[in-house]
Order: C-alpha cells, then structure tokens, then sequence
C-alpha cells in the first residue's frame, strides 16, 4: 500500500535562523523529509528544538532561510507574501494550542472566516460551516460566542474551521495543549477520523506522548536536527 | 460583510473603554463646533452683507463724521440708486451690563435700503411720523420684554443727557442670519437735541449707506464718491458693506486667531486620546490578525479592520457631538445674544466636524495598523495564549 501514495510534502535541506540584533541563533539544520498523502505525522522535541519553527515553514507562515518546500506541485519557497496568503487560503487547515478563534464572531461566523476568501455565495458559505460545525458534533452551538464555550468545544470550531476549504494539508500545532484529558481525547479521536475517513494529512507539533501515540509516524527534532523516524504505526 | 461585522463588534468589544473614547470625542466634536460656531458669528456681519450696498465714511477714521449735506451730492454719483445715513449713538438702557446696539437713522431711507429687516407697514408709518419714535429687533424686545407704544430711555454715552423714545415698531429678519438684536431711532431727533445744545457738531452723520444700481457697479462707484470729496475738509472712504464689516473683525482678529487655534488644539488632543486606544486596541488584536493573516486575509483586510474601527468610534462620537452642538448653540446664543446677536451651526461647521473625524481616524490608525502589518505572522501567533 505505501508504494502506491503520493508524496504530498517534500522538504530538501531545509535550514532557518534567527537573528537576534547582531546574533544569529540556527533553529533548524538541514531538514530533508517526505510526507505522504493521508499521513498523520507527529513531530515531537524539547522546547526551543524547532518543531513549531518546522511546522510554520510547512504551512507557509514563516520563511526558509535555504531550502526548498514542496507542497503537491508547488515550492512555495517561492511564492510572494500574497501569493503564499492565496496557498495557504486554500491548501492548509490550521488548528493551534489555544484555538485562535475570533472572539467577536459567533462560532458559525468563525468557521466560515476562510470561506470569505473563495467565491462561494453567503448562502454557500453558512451552509457549509454549518456542515463543518456538524461534522465535529458542534450544530447546536452554532450561534454561541468562543467565550460562551468550553476549551474543547473551541477546539472542536478550530476544527471546523480547519476543514472547511477542504484543504489538502492540516497542521495543528499541540492541539491538546491547553486541554483537559477527556477533551484533548476528544480532539485526538476527531483528528485520527479526519485522517482516516476523509483522508487529510495531518502534520501536528506536540509534547504529549498519548498524542503523538494516534500518530502513523513519530518524529523527533533535537536542537534543529531531525531524528529517524521513532515509530512508524500502520495507517 | 463579515470584516464590517468585525470592526463594529470589535469597536465596541471593551464597552467602557469606546464609551469613554465616544464620550471624549463627542465633548472635543461639541466644543469644537461652539467655537467654529463662534467665528462664524464674528462673520455673521460680512456673510450678510448685500454686494449692492457702499458704505462711505470719514476717510480719517469711522469716529470722524461727515456733513450731512453730502447726502444730495452722493445721490447725484452715477450708479447710486438710494442714499440713507446714520451714527452710532451708544446709548446704555438702565446700565452697561444691558449692551445693544443702537443706531439713528433716517428712517425713510434706512428700511428701504435694508429689505432684510421686515417690519409692518403700520408700524413703518408711526415710526416715520413720531420723531421719538424706535424700531427694536424681535429678540432685543423679547429680551426686555417691549411691547409697542412702551417708553424707553437711554443714556447717551456720545451725545449726553437722558433720551426717550418710543418704541413704534418691532422688526424681524428676513431670515436667521439676520441680526434681531439692534435698535433704531430717527436720526432727526438727535440732530435737534445737538443743535441745541451743541450746535458746532449738528448736521453731521457718522456714515452713509449708499444703494448701488447693480452690484457691478460697486466699485466704480466708490471710486466715483471718493474723487467727489477729494481735498474737502470732509475726505470720504467709501467700501462694499462687506469690506467695511470686514474692517472691524480686523480688529478683533488675534481674538479669533486664538479661538481657531485653540479649536484646532481640541482636535490634536482628541486625536492623541483616540490614537491611544487604538493602540491599545491593536495591540490587544495582534493574535486576531495573526490569525486572519494564517488564514489568508491580507494587508487590506488588516488595514480596513483598523481603520474601519477607529472611523466607528470616531464618527459615533461626531455624530454624537454635532447633535449635542445645536442645543448647545442654542442656550450659548440665549445667554450672550448682545455678543453673538447671529450664532447659528452652519453647514460649514458641520462640515469641518466630520472632517476632524476623518482625520482623527485616519491619523489614530496609522501607525497601529503599520505595526499590525509589520509584524510576522508567527510573531503574532506567539502573543495568544
């Protein structure tokens, strides 16, 4: 089976600093990896190892010092800042620790955020956050504000949100981060369907090891050197 | 559709804080009206005056006066239609706090000449045949509470001695530009008091006003009356009405120099108050536009947040401020009406309050929506949590 998937992301000597004033602080060195299409990938590491670093570059919100990153049939280390907002509109899902949603917006309006930004029709656009809500056990809570809601159900809308433009890559960046037990299995067990019943690549940074365990793969970055793979789980 | 929806909820997402900005603007908005409104009135005098009325004094100085045998050889210029004259008297009714002012007049000519003041013709008719007789303004006699045929004495300040007049007629404006504020008696009256007791200053007028055939010919005309009384003991400037109301708000203009500065420091302060809270705002947003950045949204959309919300604050605190500014006017008129006799919010006014707005918006967003913009994406991600 694993023969016949498409590599989705290709990344090639990968490499990225900081500067700090005058001072050069390296965070990643040379990464080169795959990932397959419909992979649920795990990166783990120590603080300050560079995964969230690794996870922006892969979702086009930071930029490589050198290297190149593949995402399907684009390098988006060369797309522009407009373009790369257009990419990242349309390929990537995001799902952050602490859910980032629009306080001002009630949850239907915070999942059909992205929608803005395709051609779809208002009508479309409620409709298919309303699905979206729906898919992560959310209908009833259409009309209630972010503050109104529990950590995981914010989750859950992030979630919603994450899924709606259908995109190609998800990446979640220690999405049971700020949860409770209970919630963040929750959250584990609708990323684990997203990835197996609707085939979403999943790219998620986390320090848990019962999170990384829903995970097919398990990588490791120490001090910006990526590891072999820890564990390879059947799909 | 759904950025407006932002920018007004975030708006008014910390409600005391837009209440207190609203109410800062709303008061800044409200004097800067009143003391727009204030200049305005110093003006009211020049934006009344008629383009087809002279106004021909001594050439020295407005306190010299002129004969009043000038009258005939005035009329005579070439593209004079009408002449009337009159002095200011300067007279104080029971005492000084009670200022307005006075003027003799012809009567014959005066109201013709002036059609903006409307008075009943009965009234016209026992005001020219009474010498004693006076013409108030509306708002002058329902200050004082006058009614016709009451008796009114004034102590001449110029012209010494107790006068008494009769009040014979009421006028009002033509429109709400117009001063109702002023009192007339005939000038006749004064000329026989002077004769008898000062007979080395009858005769004479402290300025004509000279109708014109057509309001083109006002200058040529002023020329024409000017070289009539060259090298006369009596030399004559003669101006538009505009130009002569003009000559006396020169007087006063470091008072309204001062009154426009310190409106247009209202705005710079207020515009410091709402730059801060935008600021404060912005700051407070950073991971909300991080996070509309990651999914997508641009520099635009950023921008039209910013902006868009500190224009809701700011024009719900001029909308709030220009209502407020009409009663406002309205009592400030009511208290010093001897001052400002015309003290109405004009278009222009209003026009300058919206203006300010724009302008405290535009410039209180600036800056925070360059920081919003500057910033990286996952710099602004870093800031939740």
């Amino acid at each position: 089976m694993a023969g016949t998937k498409k590599t989705i992301v290709e990344i090639k000597h990968l490499n990225k600093s900081y500067r700090r004033e005058s001072l050069v602080v390296p965070v990643l060195h040379d990464i080169t990896f795959d990932i397959e299409e419909g992979e649920f990938l795990a990166l783990m590491g120590p603080s300050g190892s560079g995964k969230t670093t690794l996870l922006n570059l892969i979702a086009g919100i930071d930029k490589a010092d050198s290297g190149t990153i593949r995402i399907g049939d684009v390098d988006i280390t060369n797309l522009s800042e407009t373009e790369l907002a257009a990419w990242r509109a349309n390929s990537v899902g995001f799902i952050f620790q602490f859910y980032n949603l629009i306080p001002v917006l009630k949850a239907v309006e915070n999942v059909e955020l992205p929608l803005h930004l395709t051609m779809l029709s208002k009508k479309q656009r409620i409709k298919h956050a309303e699905m979206a809500l729906s898919m992560v056990g959310l209908g009833h809570r259409m009309d209630h504000y972010p503050g109104e809601m529990s950590g995981g159900e914010q989750q859950r809308v992030a979630i919603a949100r994450a899924i709606v433009t259908d995109p190609t890559l998800l990446v979640a960046d220690e999405p049971t981060g700020d949860l409770d037990r209970a919630s963040a299995e929750d959250i584990l067990s609708m990323m684990e369907r997203l990835n197996r019943e609707m085939g979403k690549t999943i790219i998620m940074v986390t320090h848990d090891p019962r999170a990384a365990s829903r995970a097919h793969i398990l990588r490791h970055l120490d001090k910006g050197y990526l590891n072999d793979v820890a564990f390879q789980n059947p799909a | 559709m759904l950025l407006f929806k932002i920018l007004l909820r975030n708006a008014f997402h910390n409600k005391l804080r837009s209440f207190l900005t609203i109410l800062g603007i709303a008061v800044a908005i409200l004097a800067f009206g009143l003391l727009r409104t204030v200049i305005s009135s110093f003006y009211a005098g020049v934006e009344a005056a008629s383009a087809s009325r002279l106004v021909t004094r001594n050439a020295i100085s407005i306190i010299f006066p002129l004969p009043i045998s000038y009258a005939e050889k005035i009329r005579q210029v070439e593209g004079v239609k009408m002449v009337s004259w009159g002095n200011w008297f300067g007279g104080i009714y029971i005492n000084e706090k009670n200022f307005f002012p006075n003027f003799c007049v012809d009567p014959l000519t005066y109201f013709a000449l002036y059609p903006e003041f409307i008075l009943d013709e009965t009234q016209k008719k026992e005001f020219l045949i009474d010498r004693k007789g006076a013409v108030a303004g509306r708002k002058l006699a329902a200050k004082y509470g006058w009614k016709i045929g009451d008796s009114i004495v004034l102590k001449g300040t110029i012209f010494p001695g107790q006068w008494d007049f009769v009040l014979r007629g009421i006028y009002r404006g033509r429109d709400r530009t117009v001063d109702e504020t002023q009192f007339f008696f005939n000038w006749s009256y004064l000329n026989e008091a002077v004769k008898r007791l000062a007979p080395g200053f009858a005769n004479q007028v402290g300025f004509y006003m000279v109708g014109v055939t057509h309001p083109d010919l006002a200058a040529d005309t002023a020329v024409r009356i000017d070289r009539l009384f060259k090298n006369s003991l009596a030399e004559t400037l003669t101006e538009t009405e505009k130009a002569f109301n003009l000559g006396f708000i020169a007087m006063s203009q470091a008072i309204v120099t001062a009154i426009q500065m310190v409106s247009f420091v209202i705005i710079l302060i207020i515009m410091a108050v709402v730059a801060n809270t935008m600021a404060m705002t912005t700051r407070e947003r950073t991971g909300d536009y991080a996070i509309m950045k990651t999914l997508g949204f641009g520099a635009k959309d950023i921008s039209i947040l910013i902006f868009g919300e500190a224009l809701v604050l700011t024009m719900t605190g001029c909308l709030i401020g220009m209502v407020l500014t009409f009663p406002a006017a309205r009592l400030f008129a009511a208290q010093l009406s001897t001052y400002f006799p015309v003290f109405l919010v004009s278009n222009s006014t209003l026009c300058l309050d919206v203006a300010a707005a724009f302008l405290m918006a535009f410039l209180a967003a600036v800056i925070p929506t360059y920081d919003a913009l500057r910033i990286r994406i996952a710099d602004g991600l870093r800031r939740i949590g």
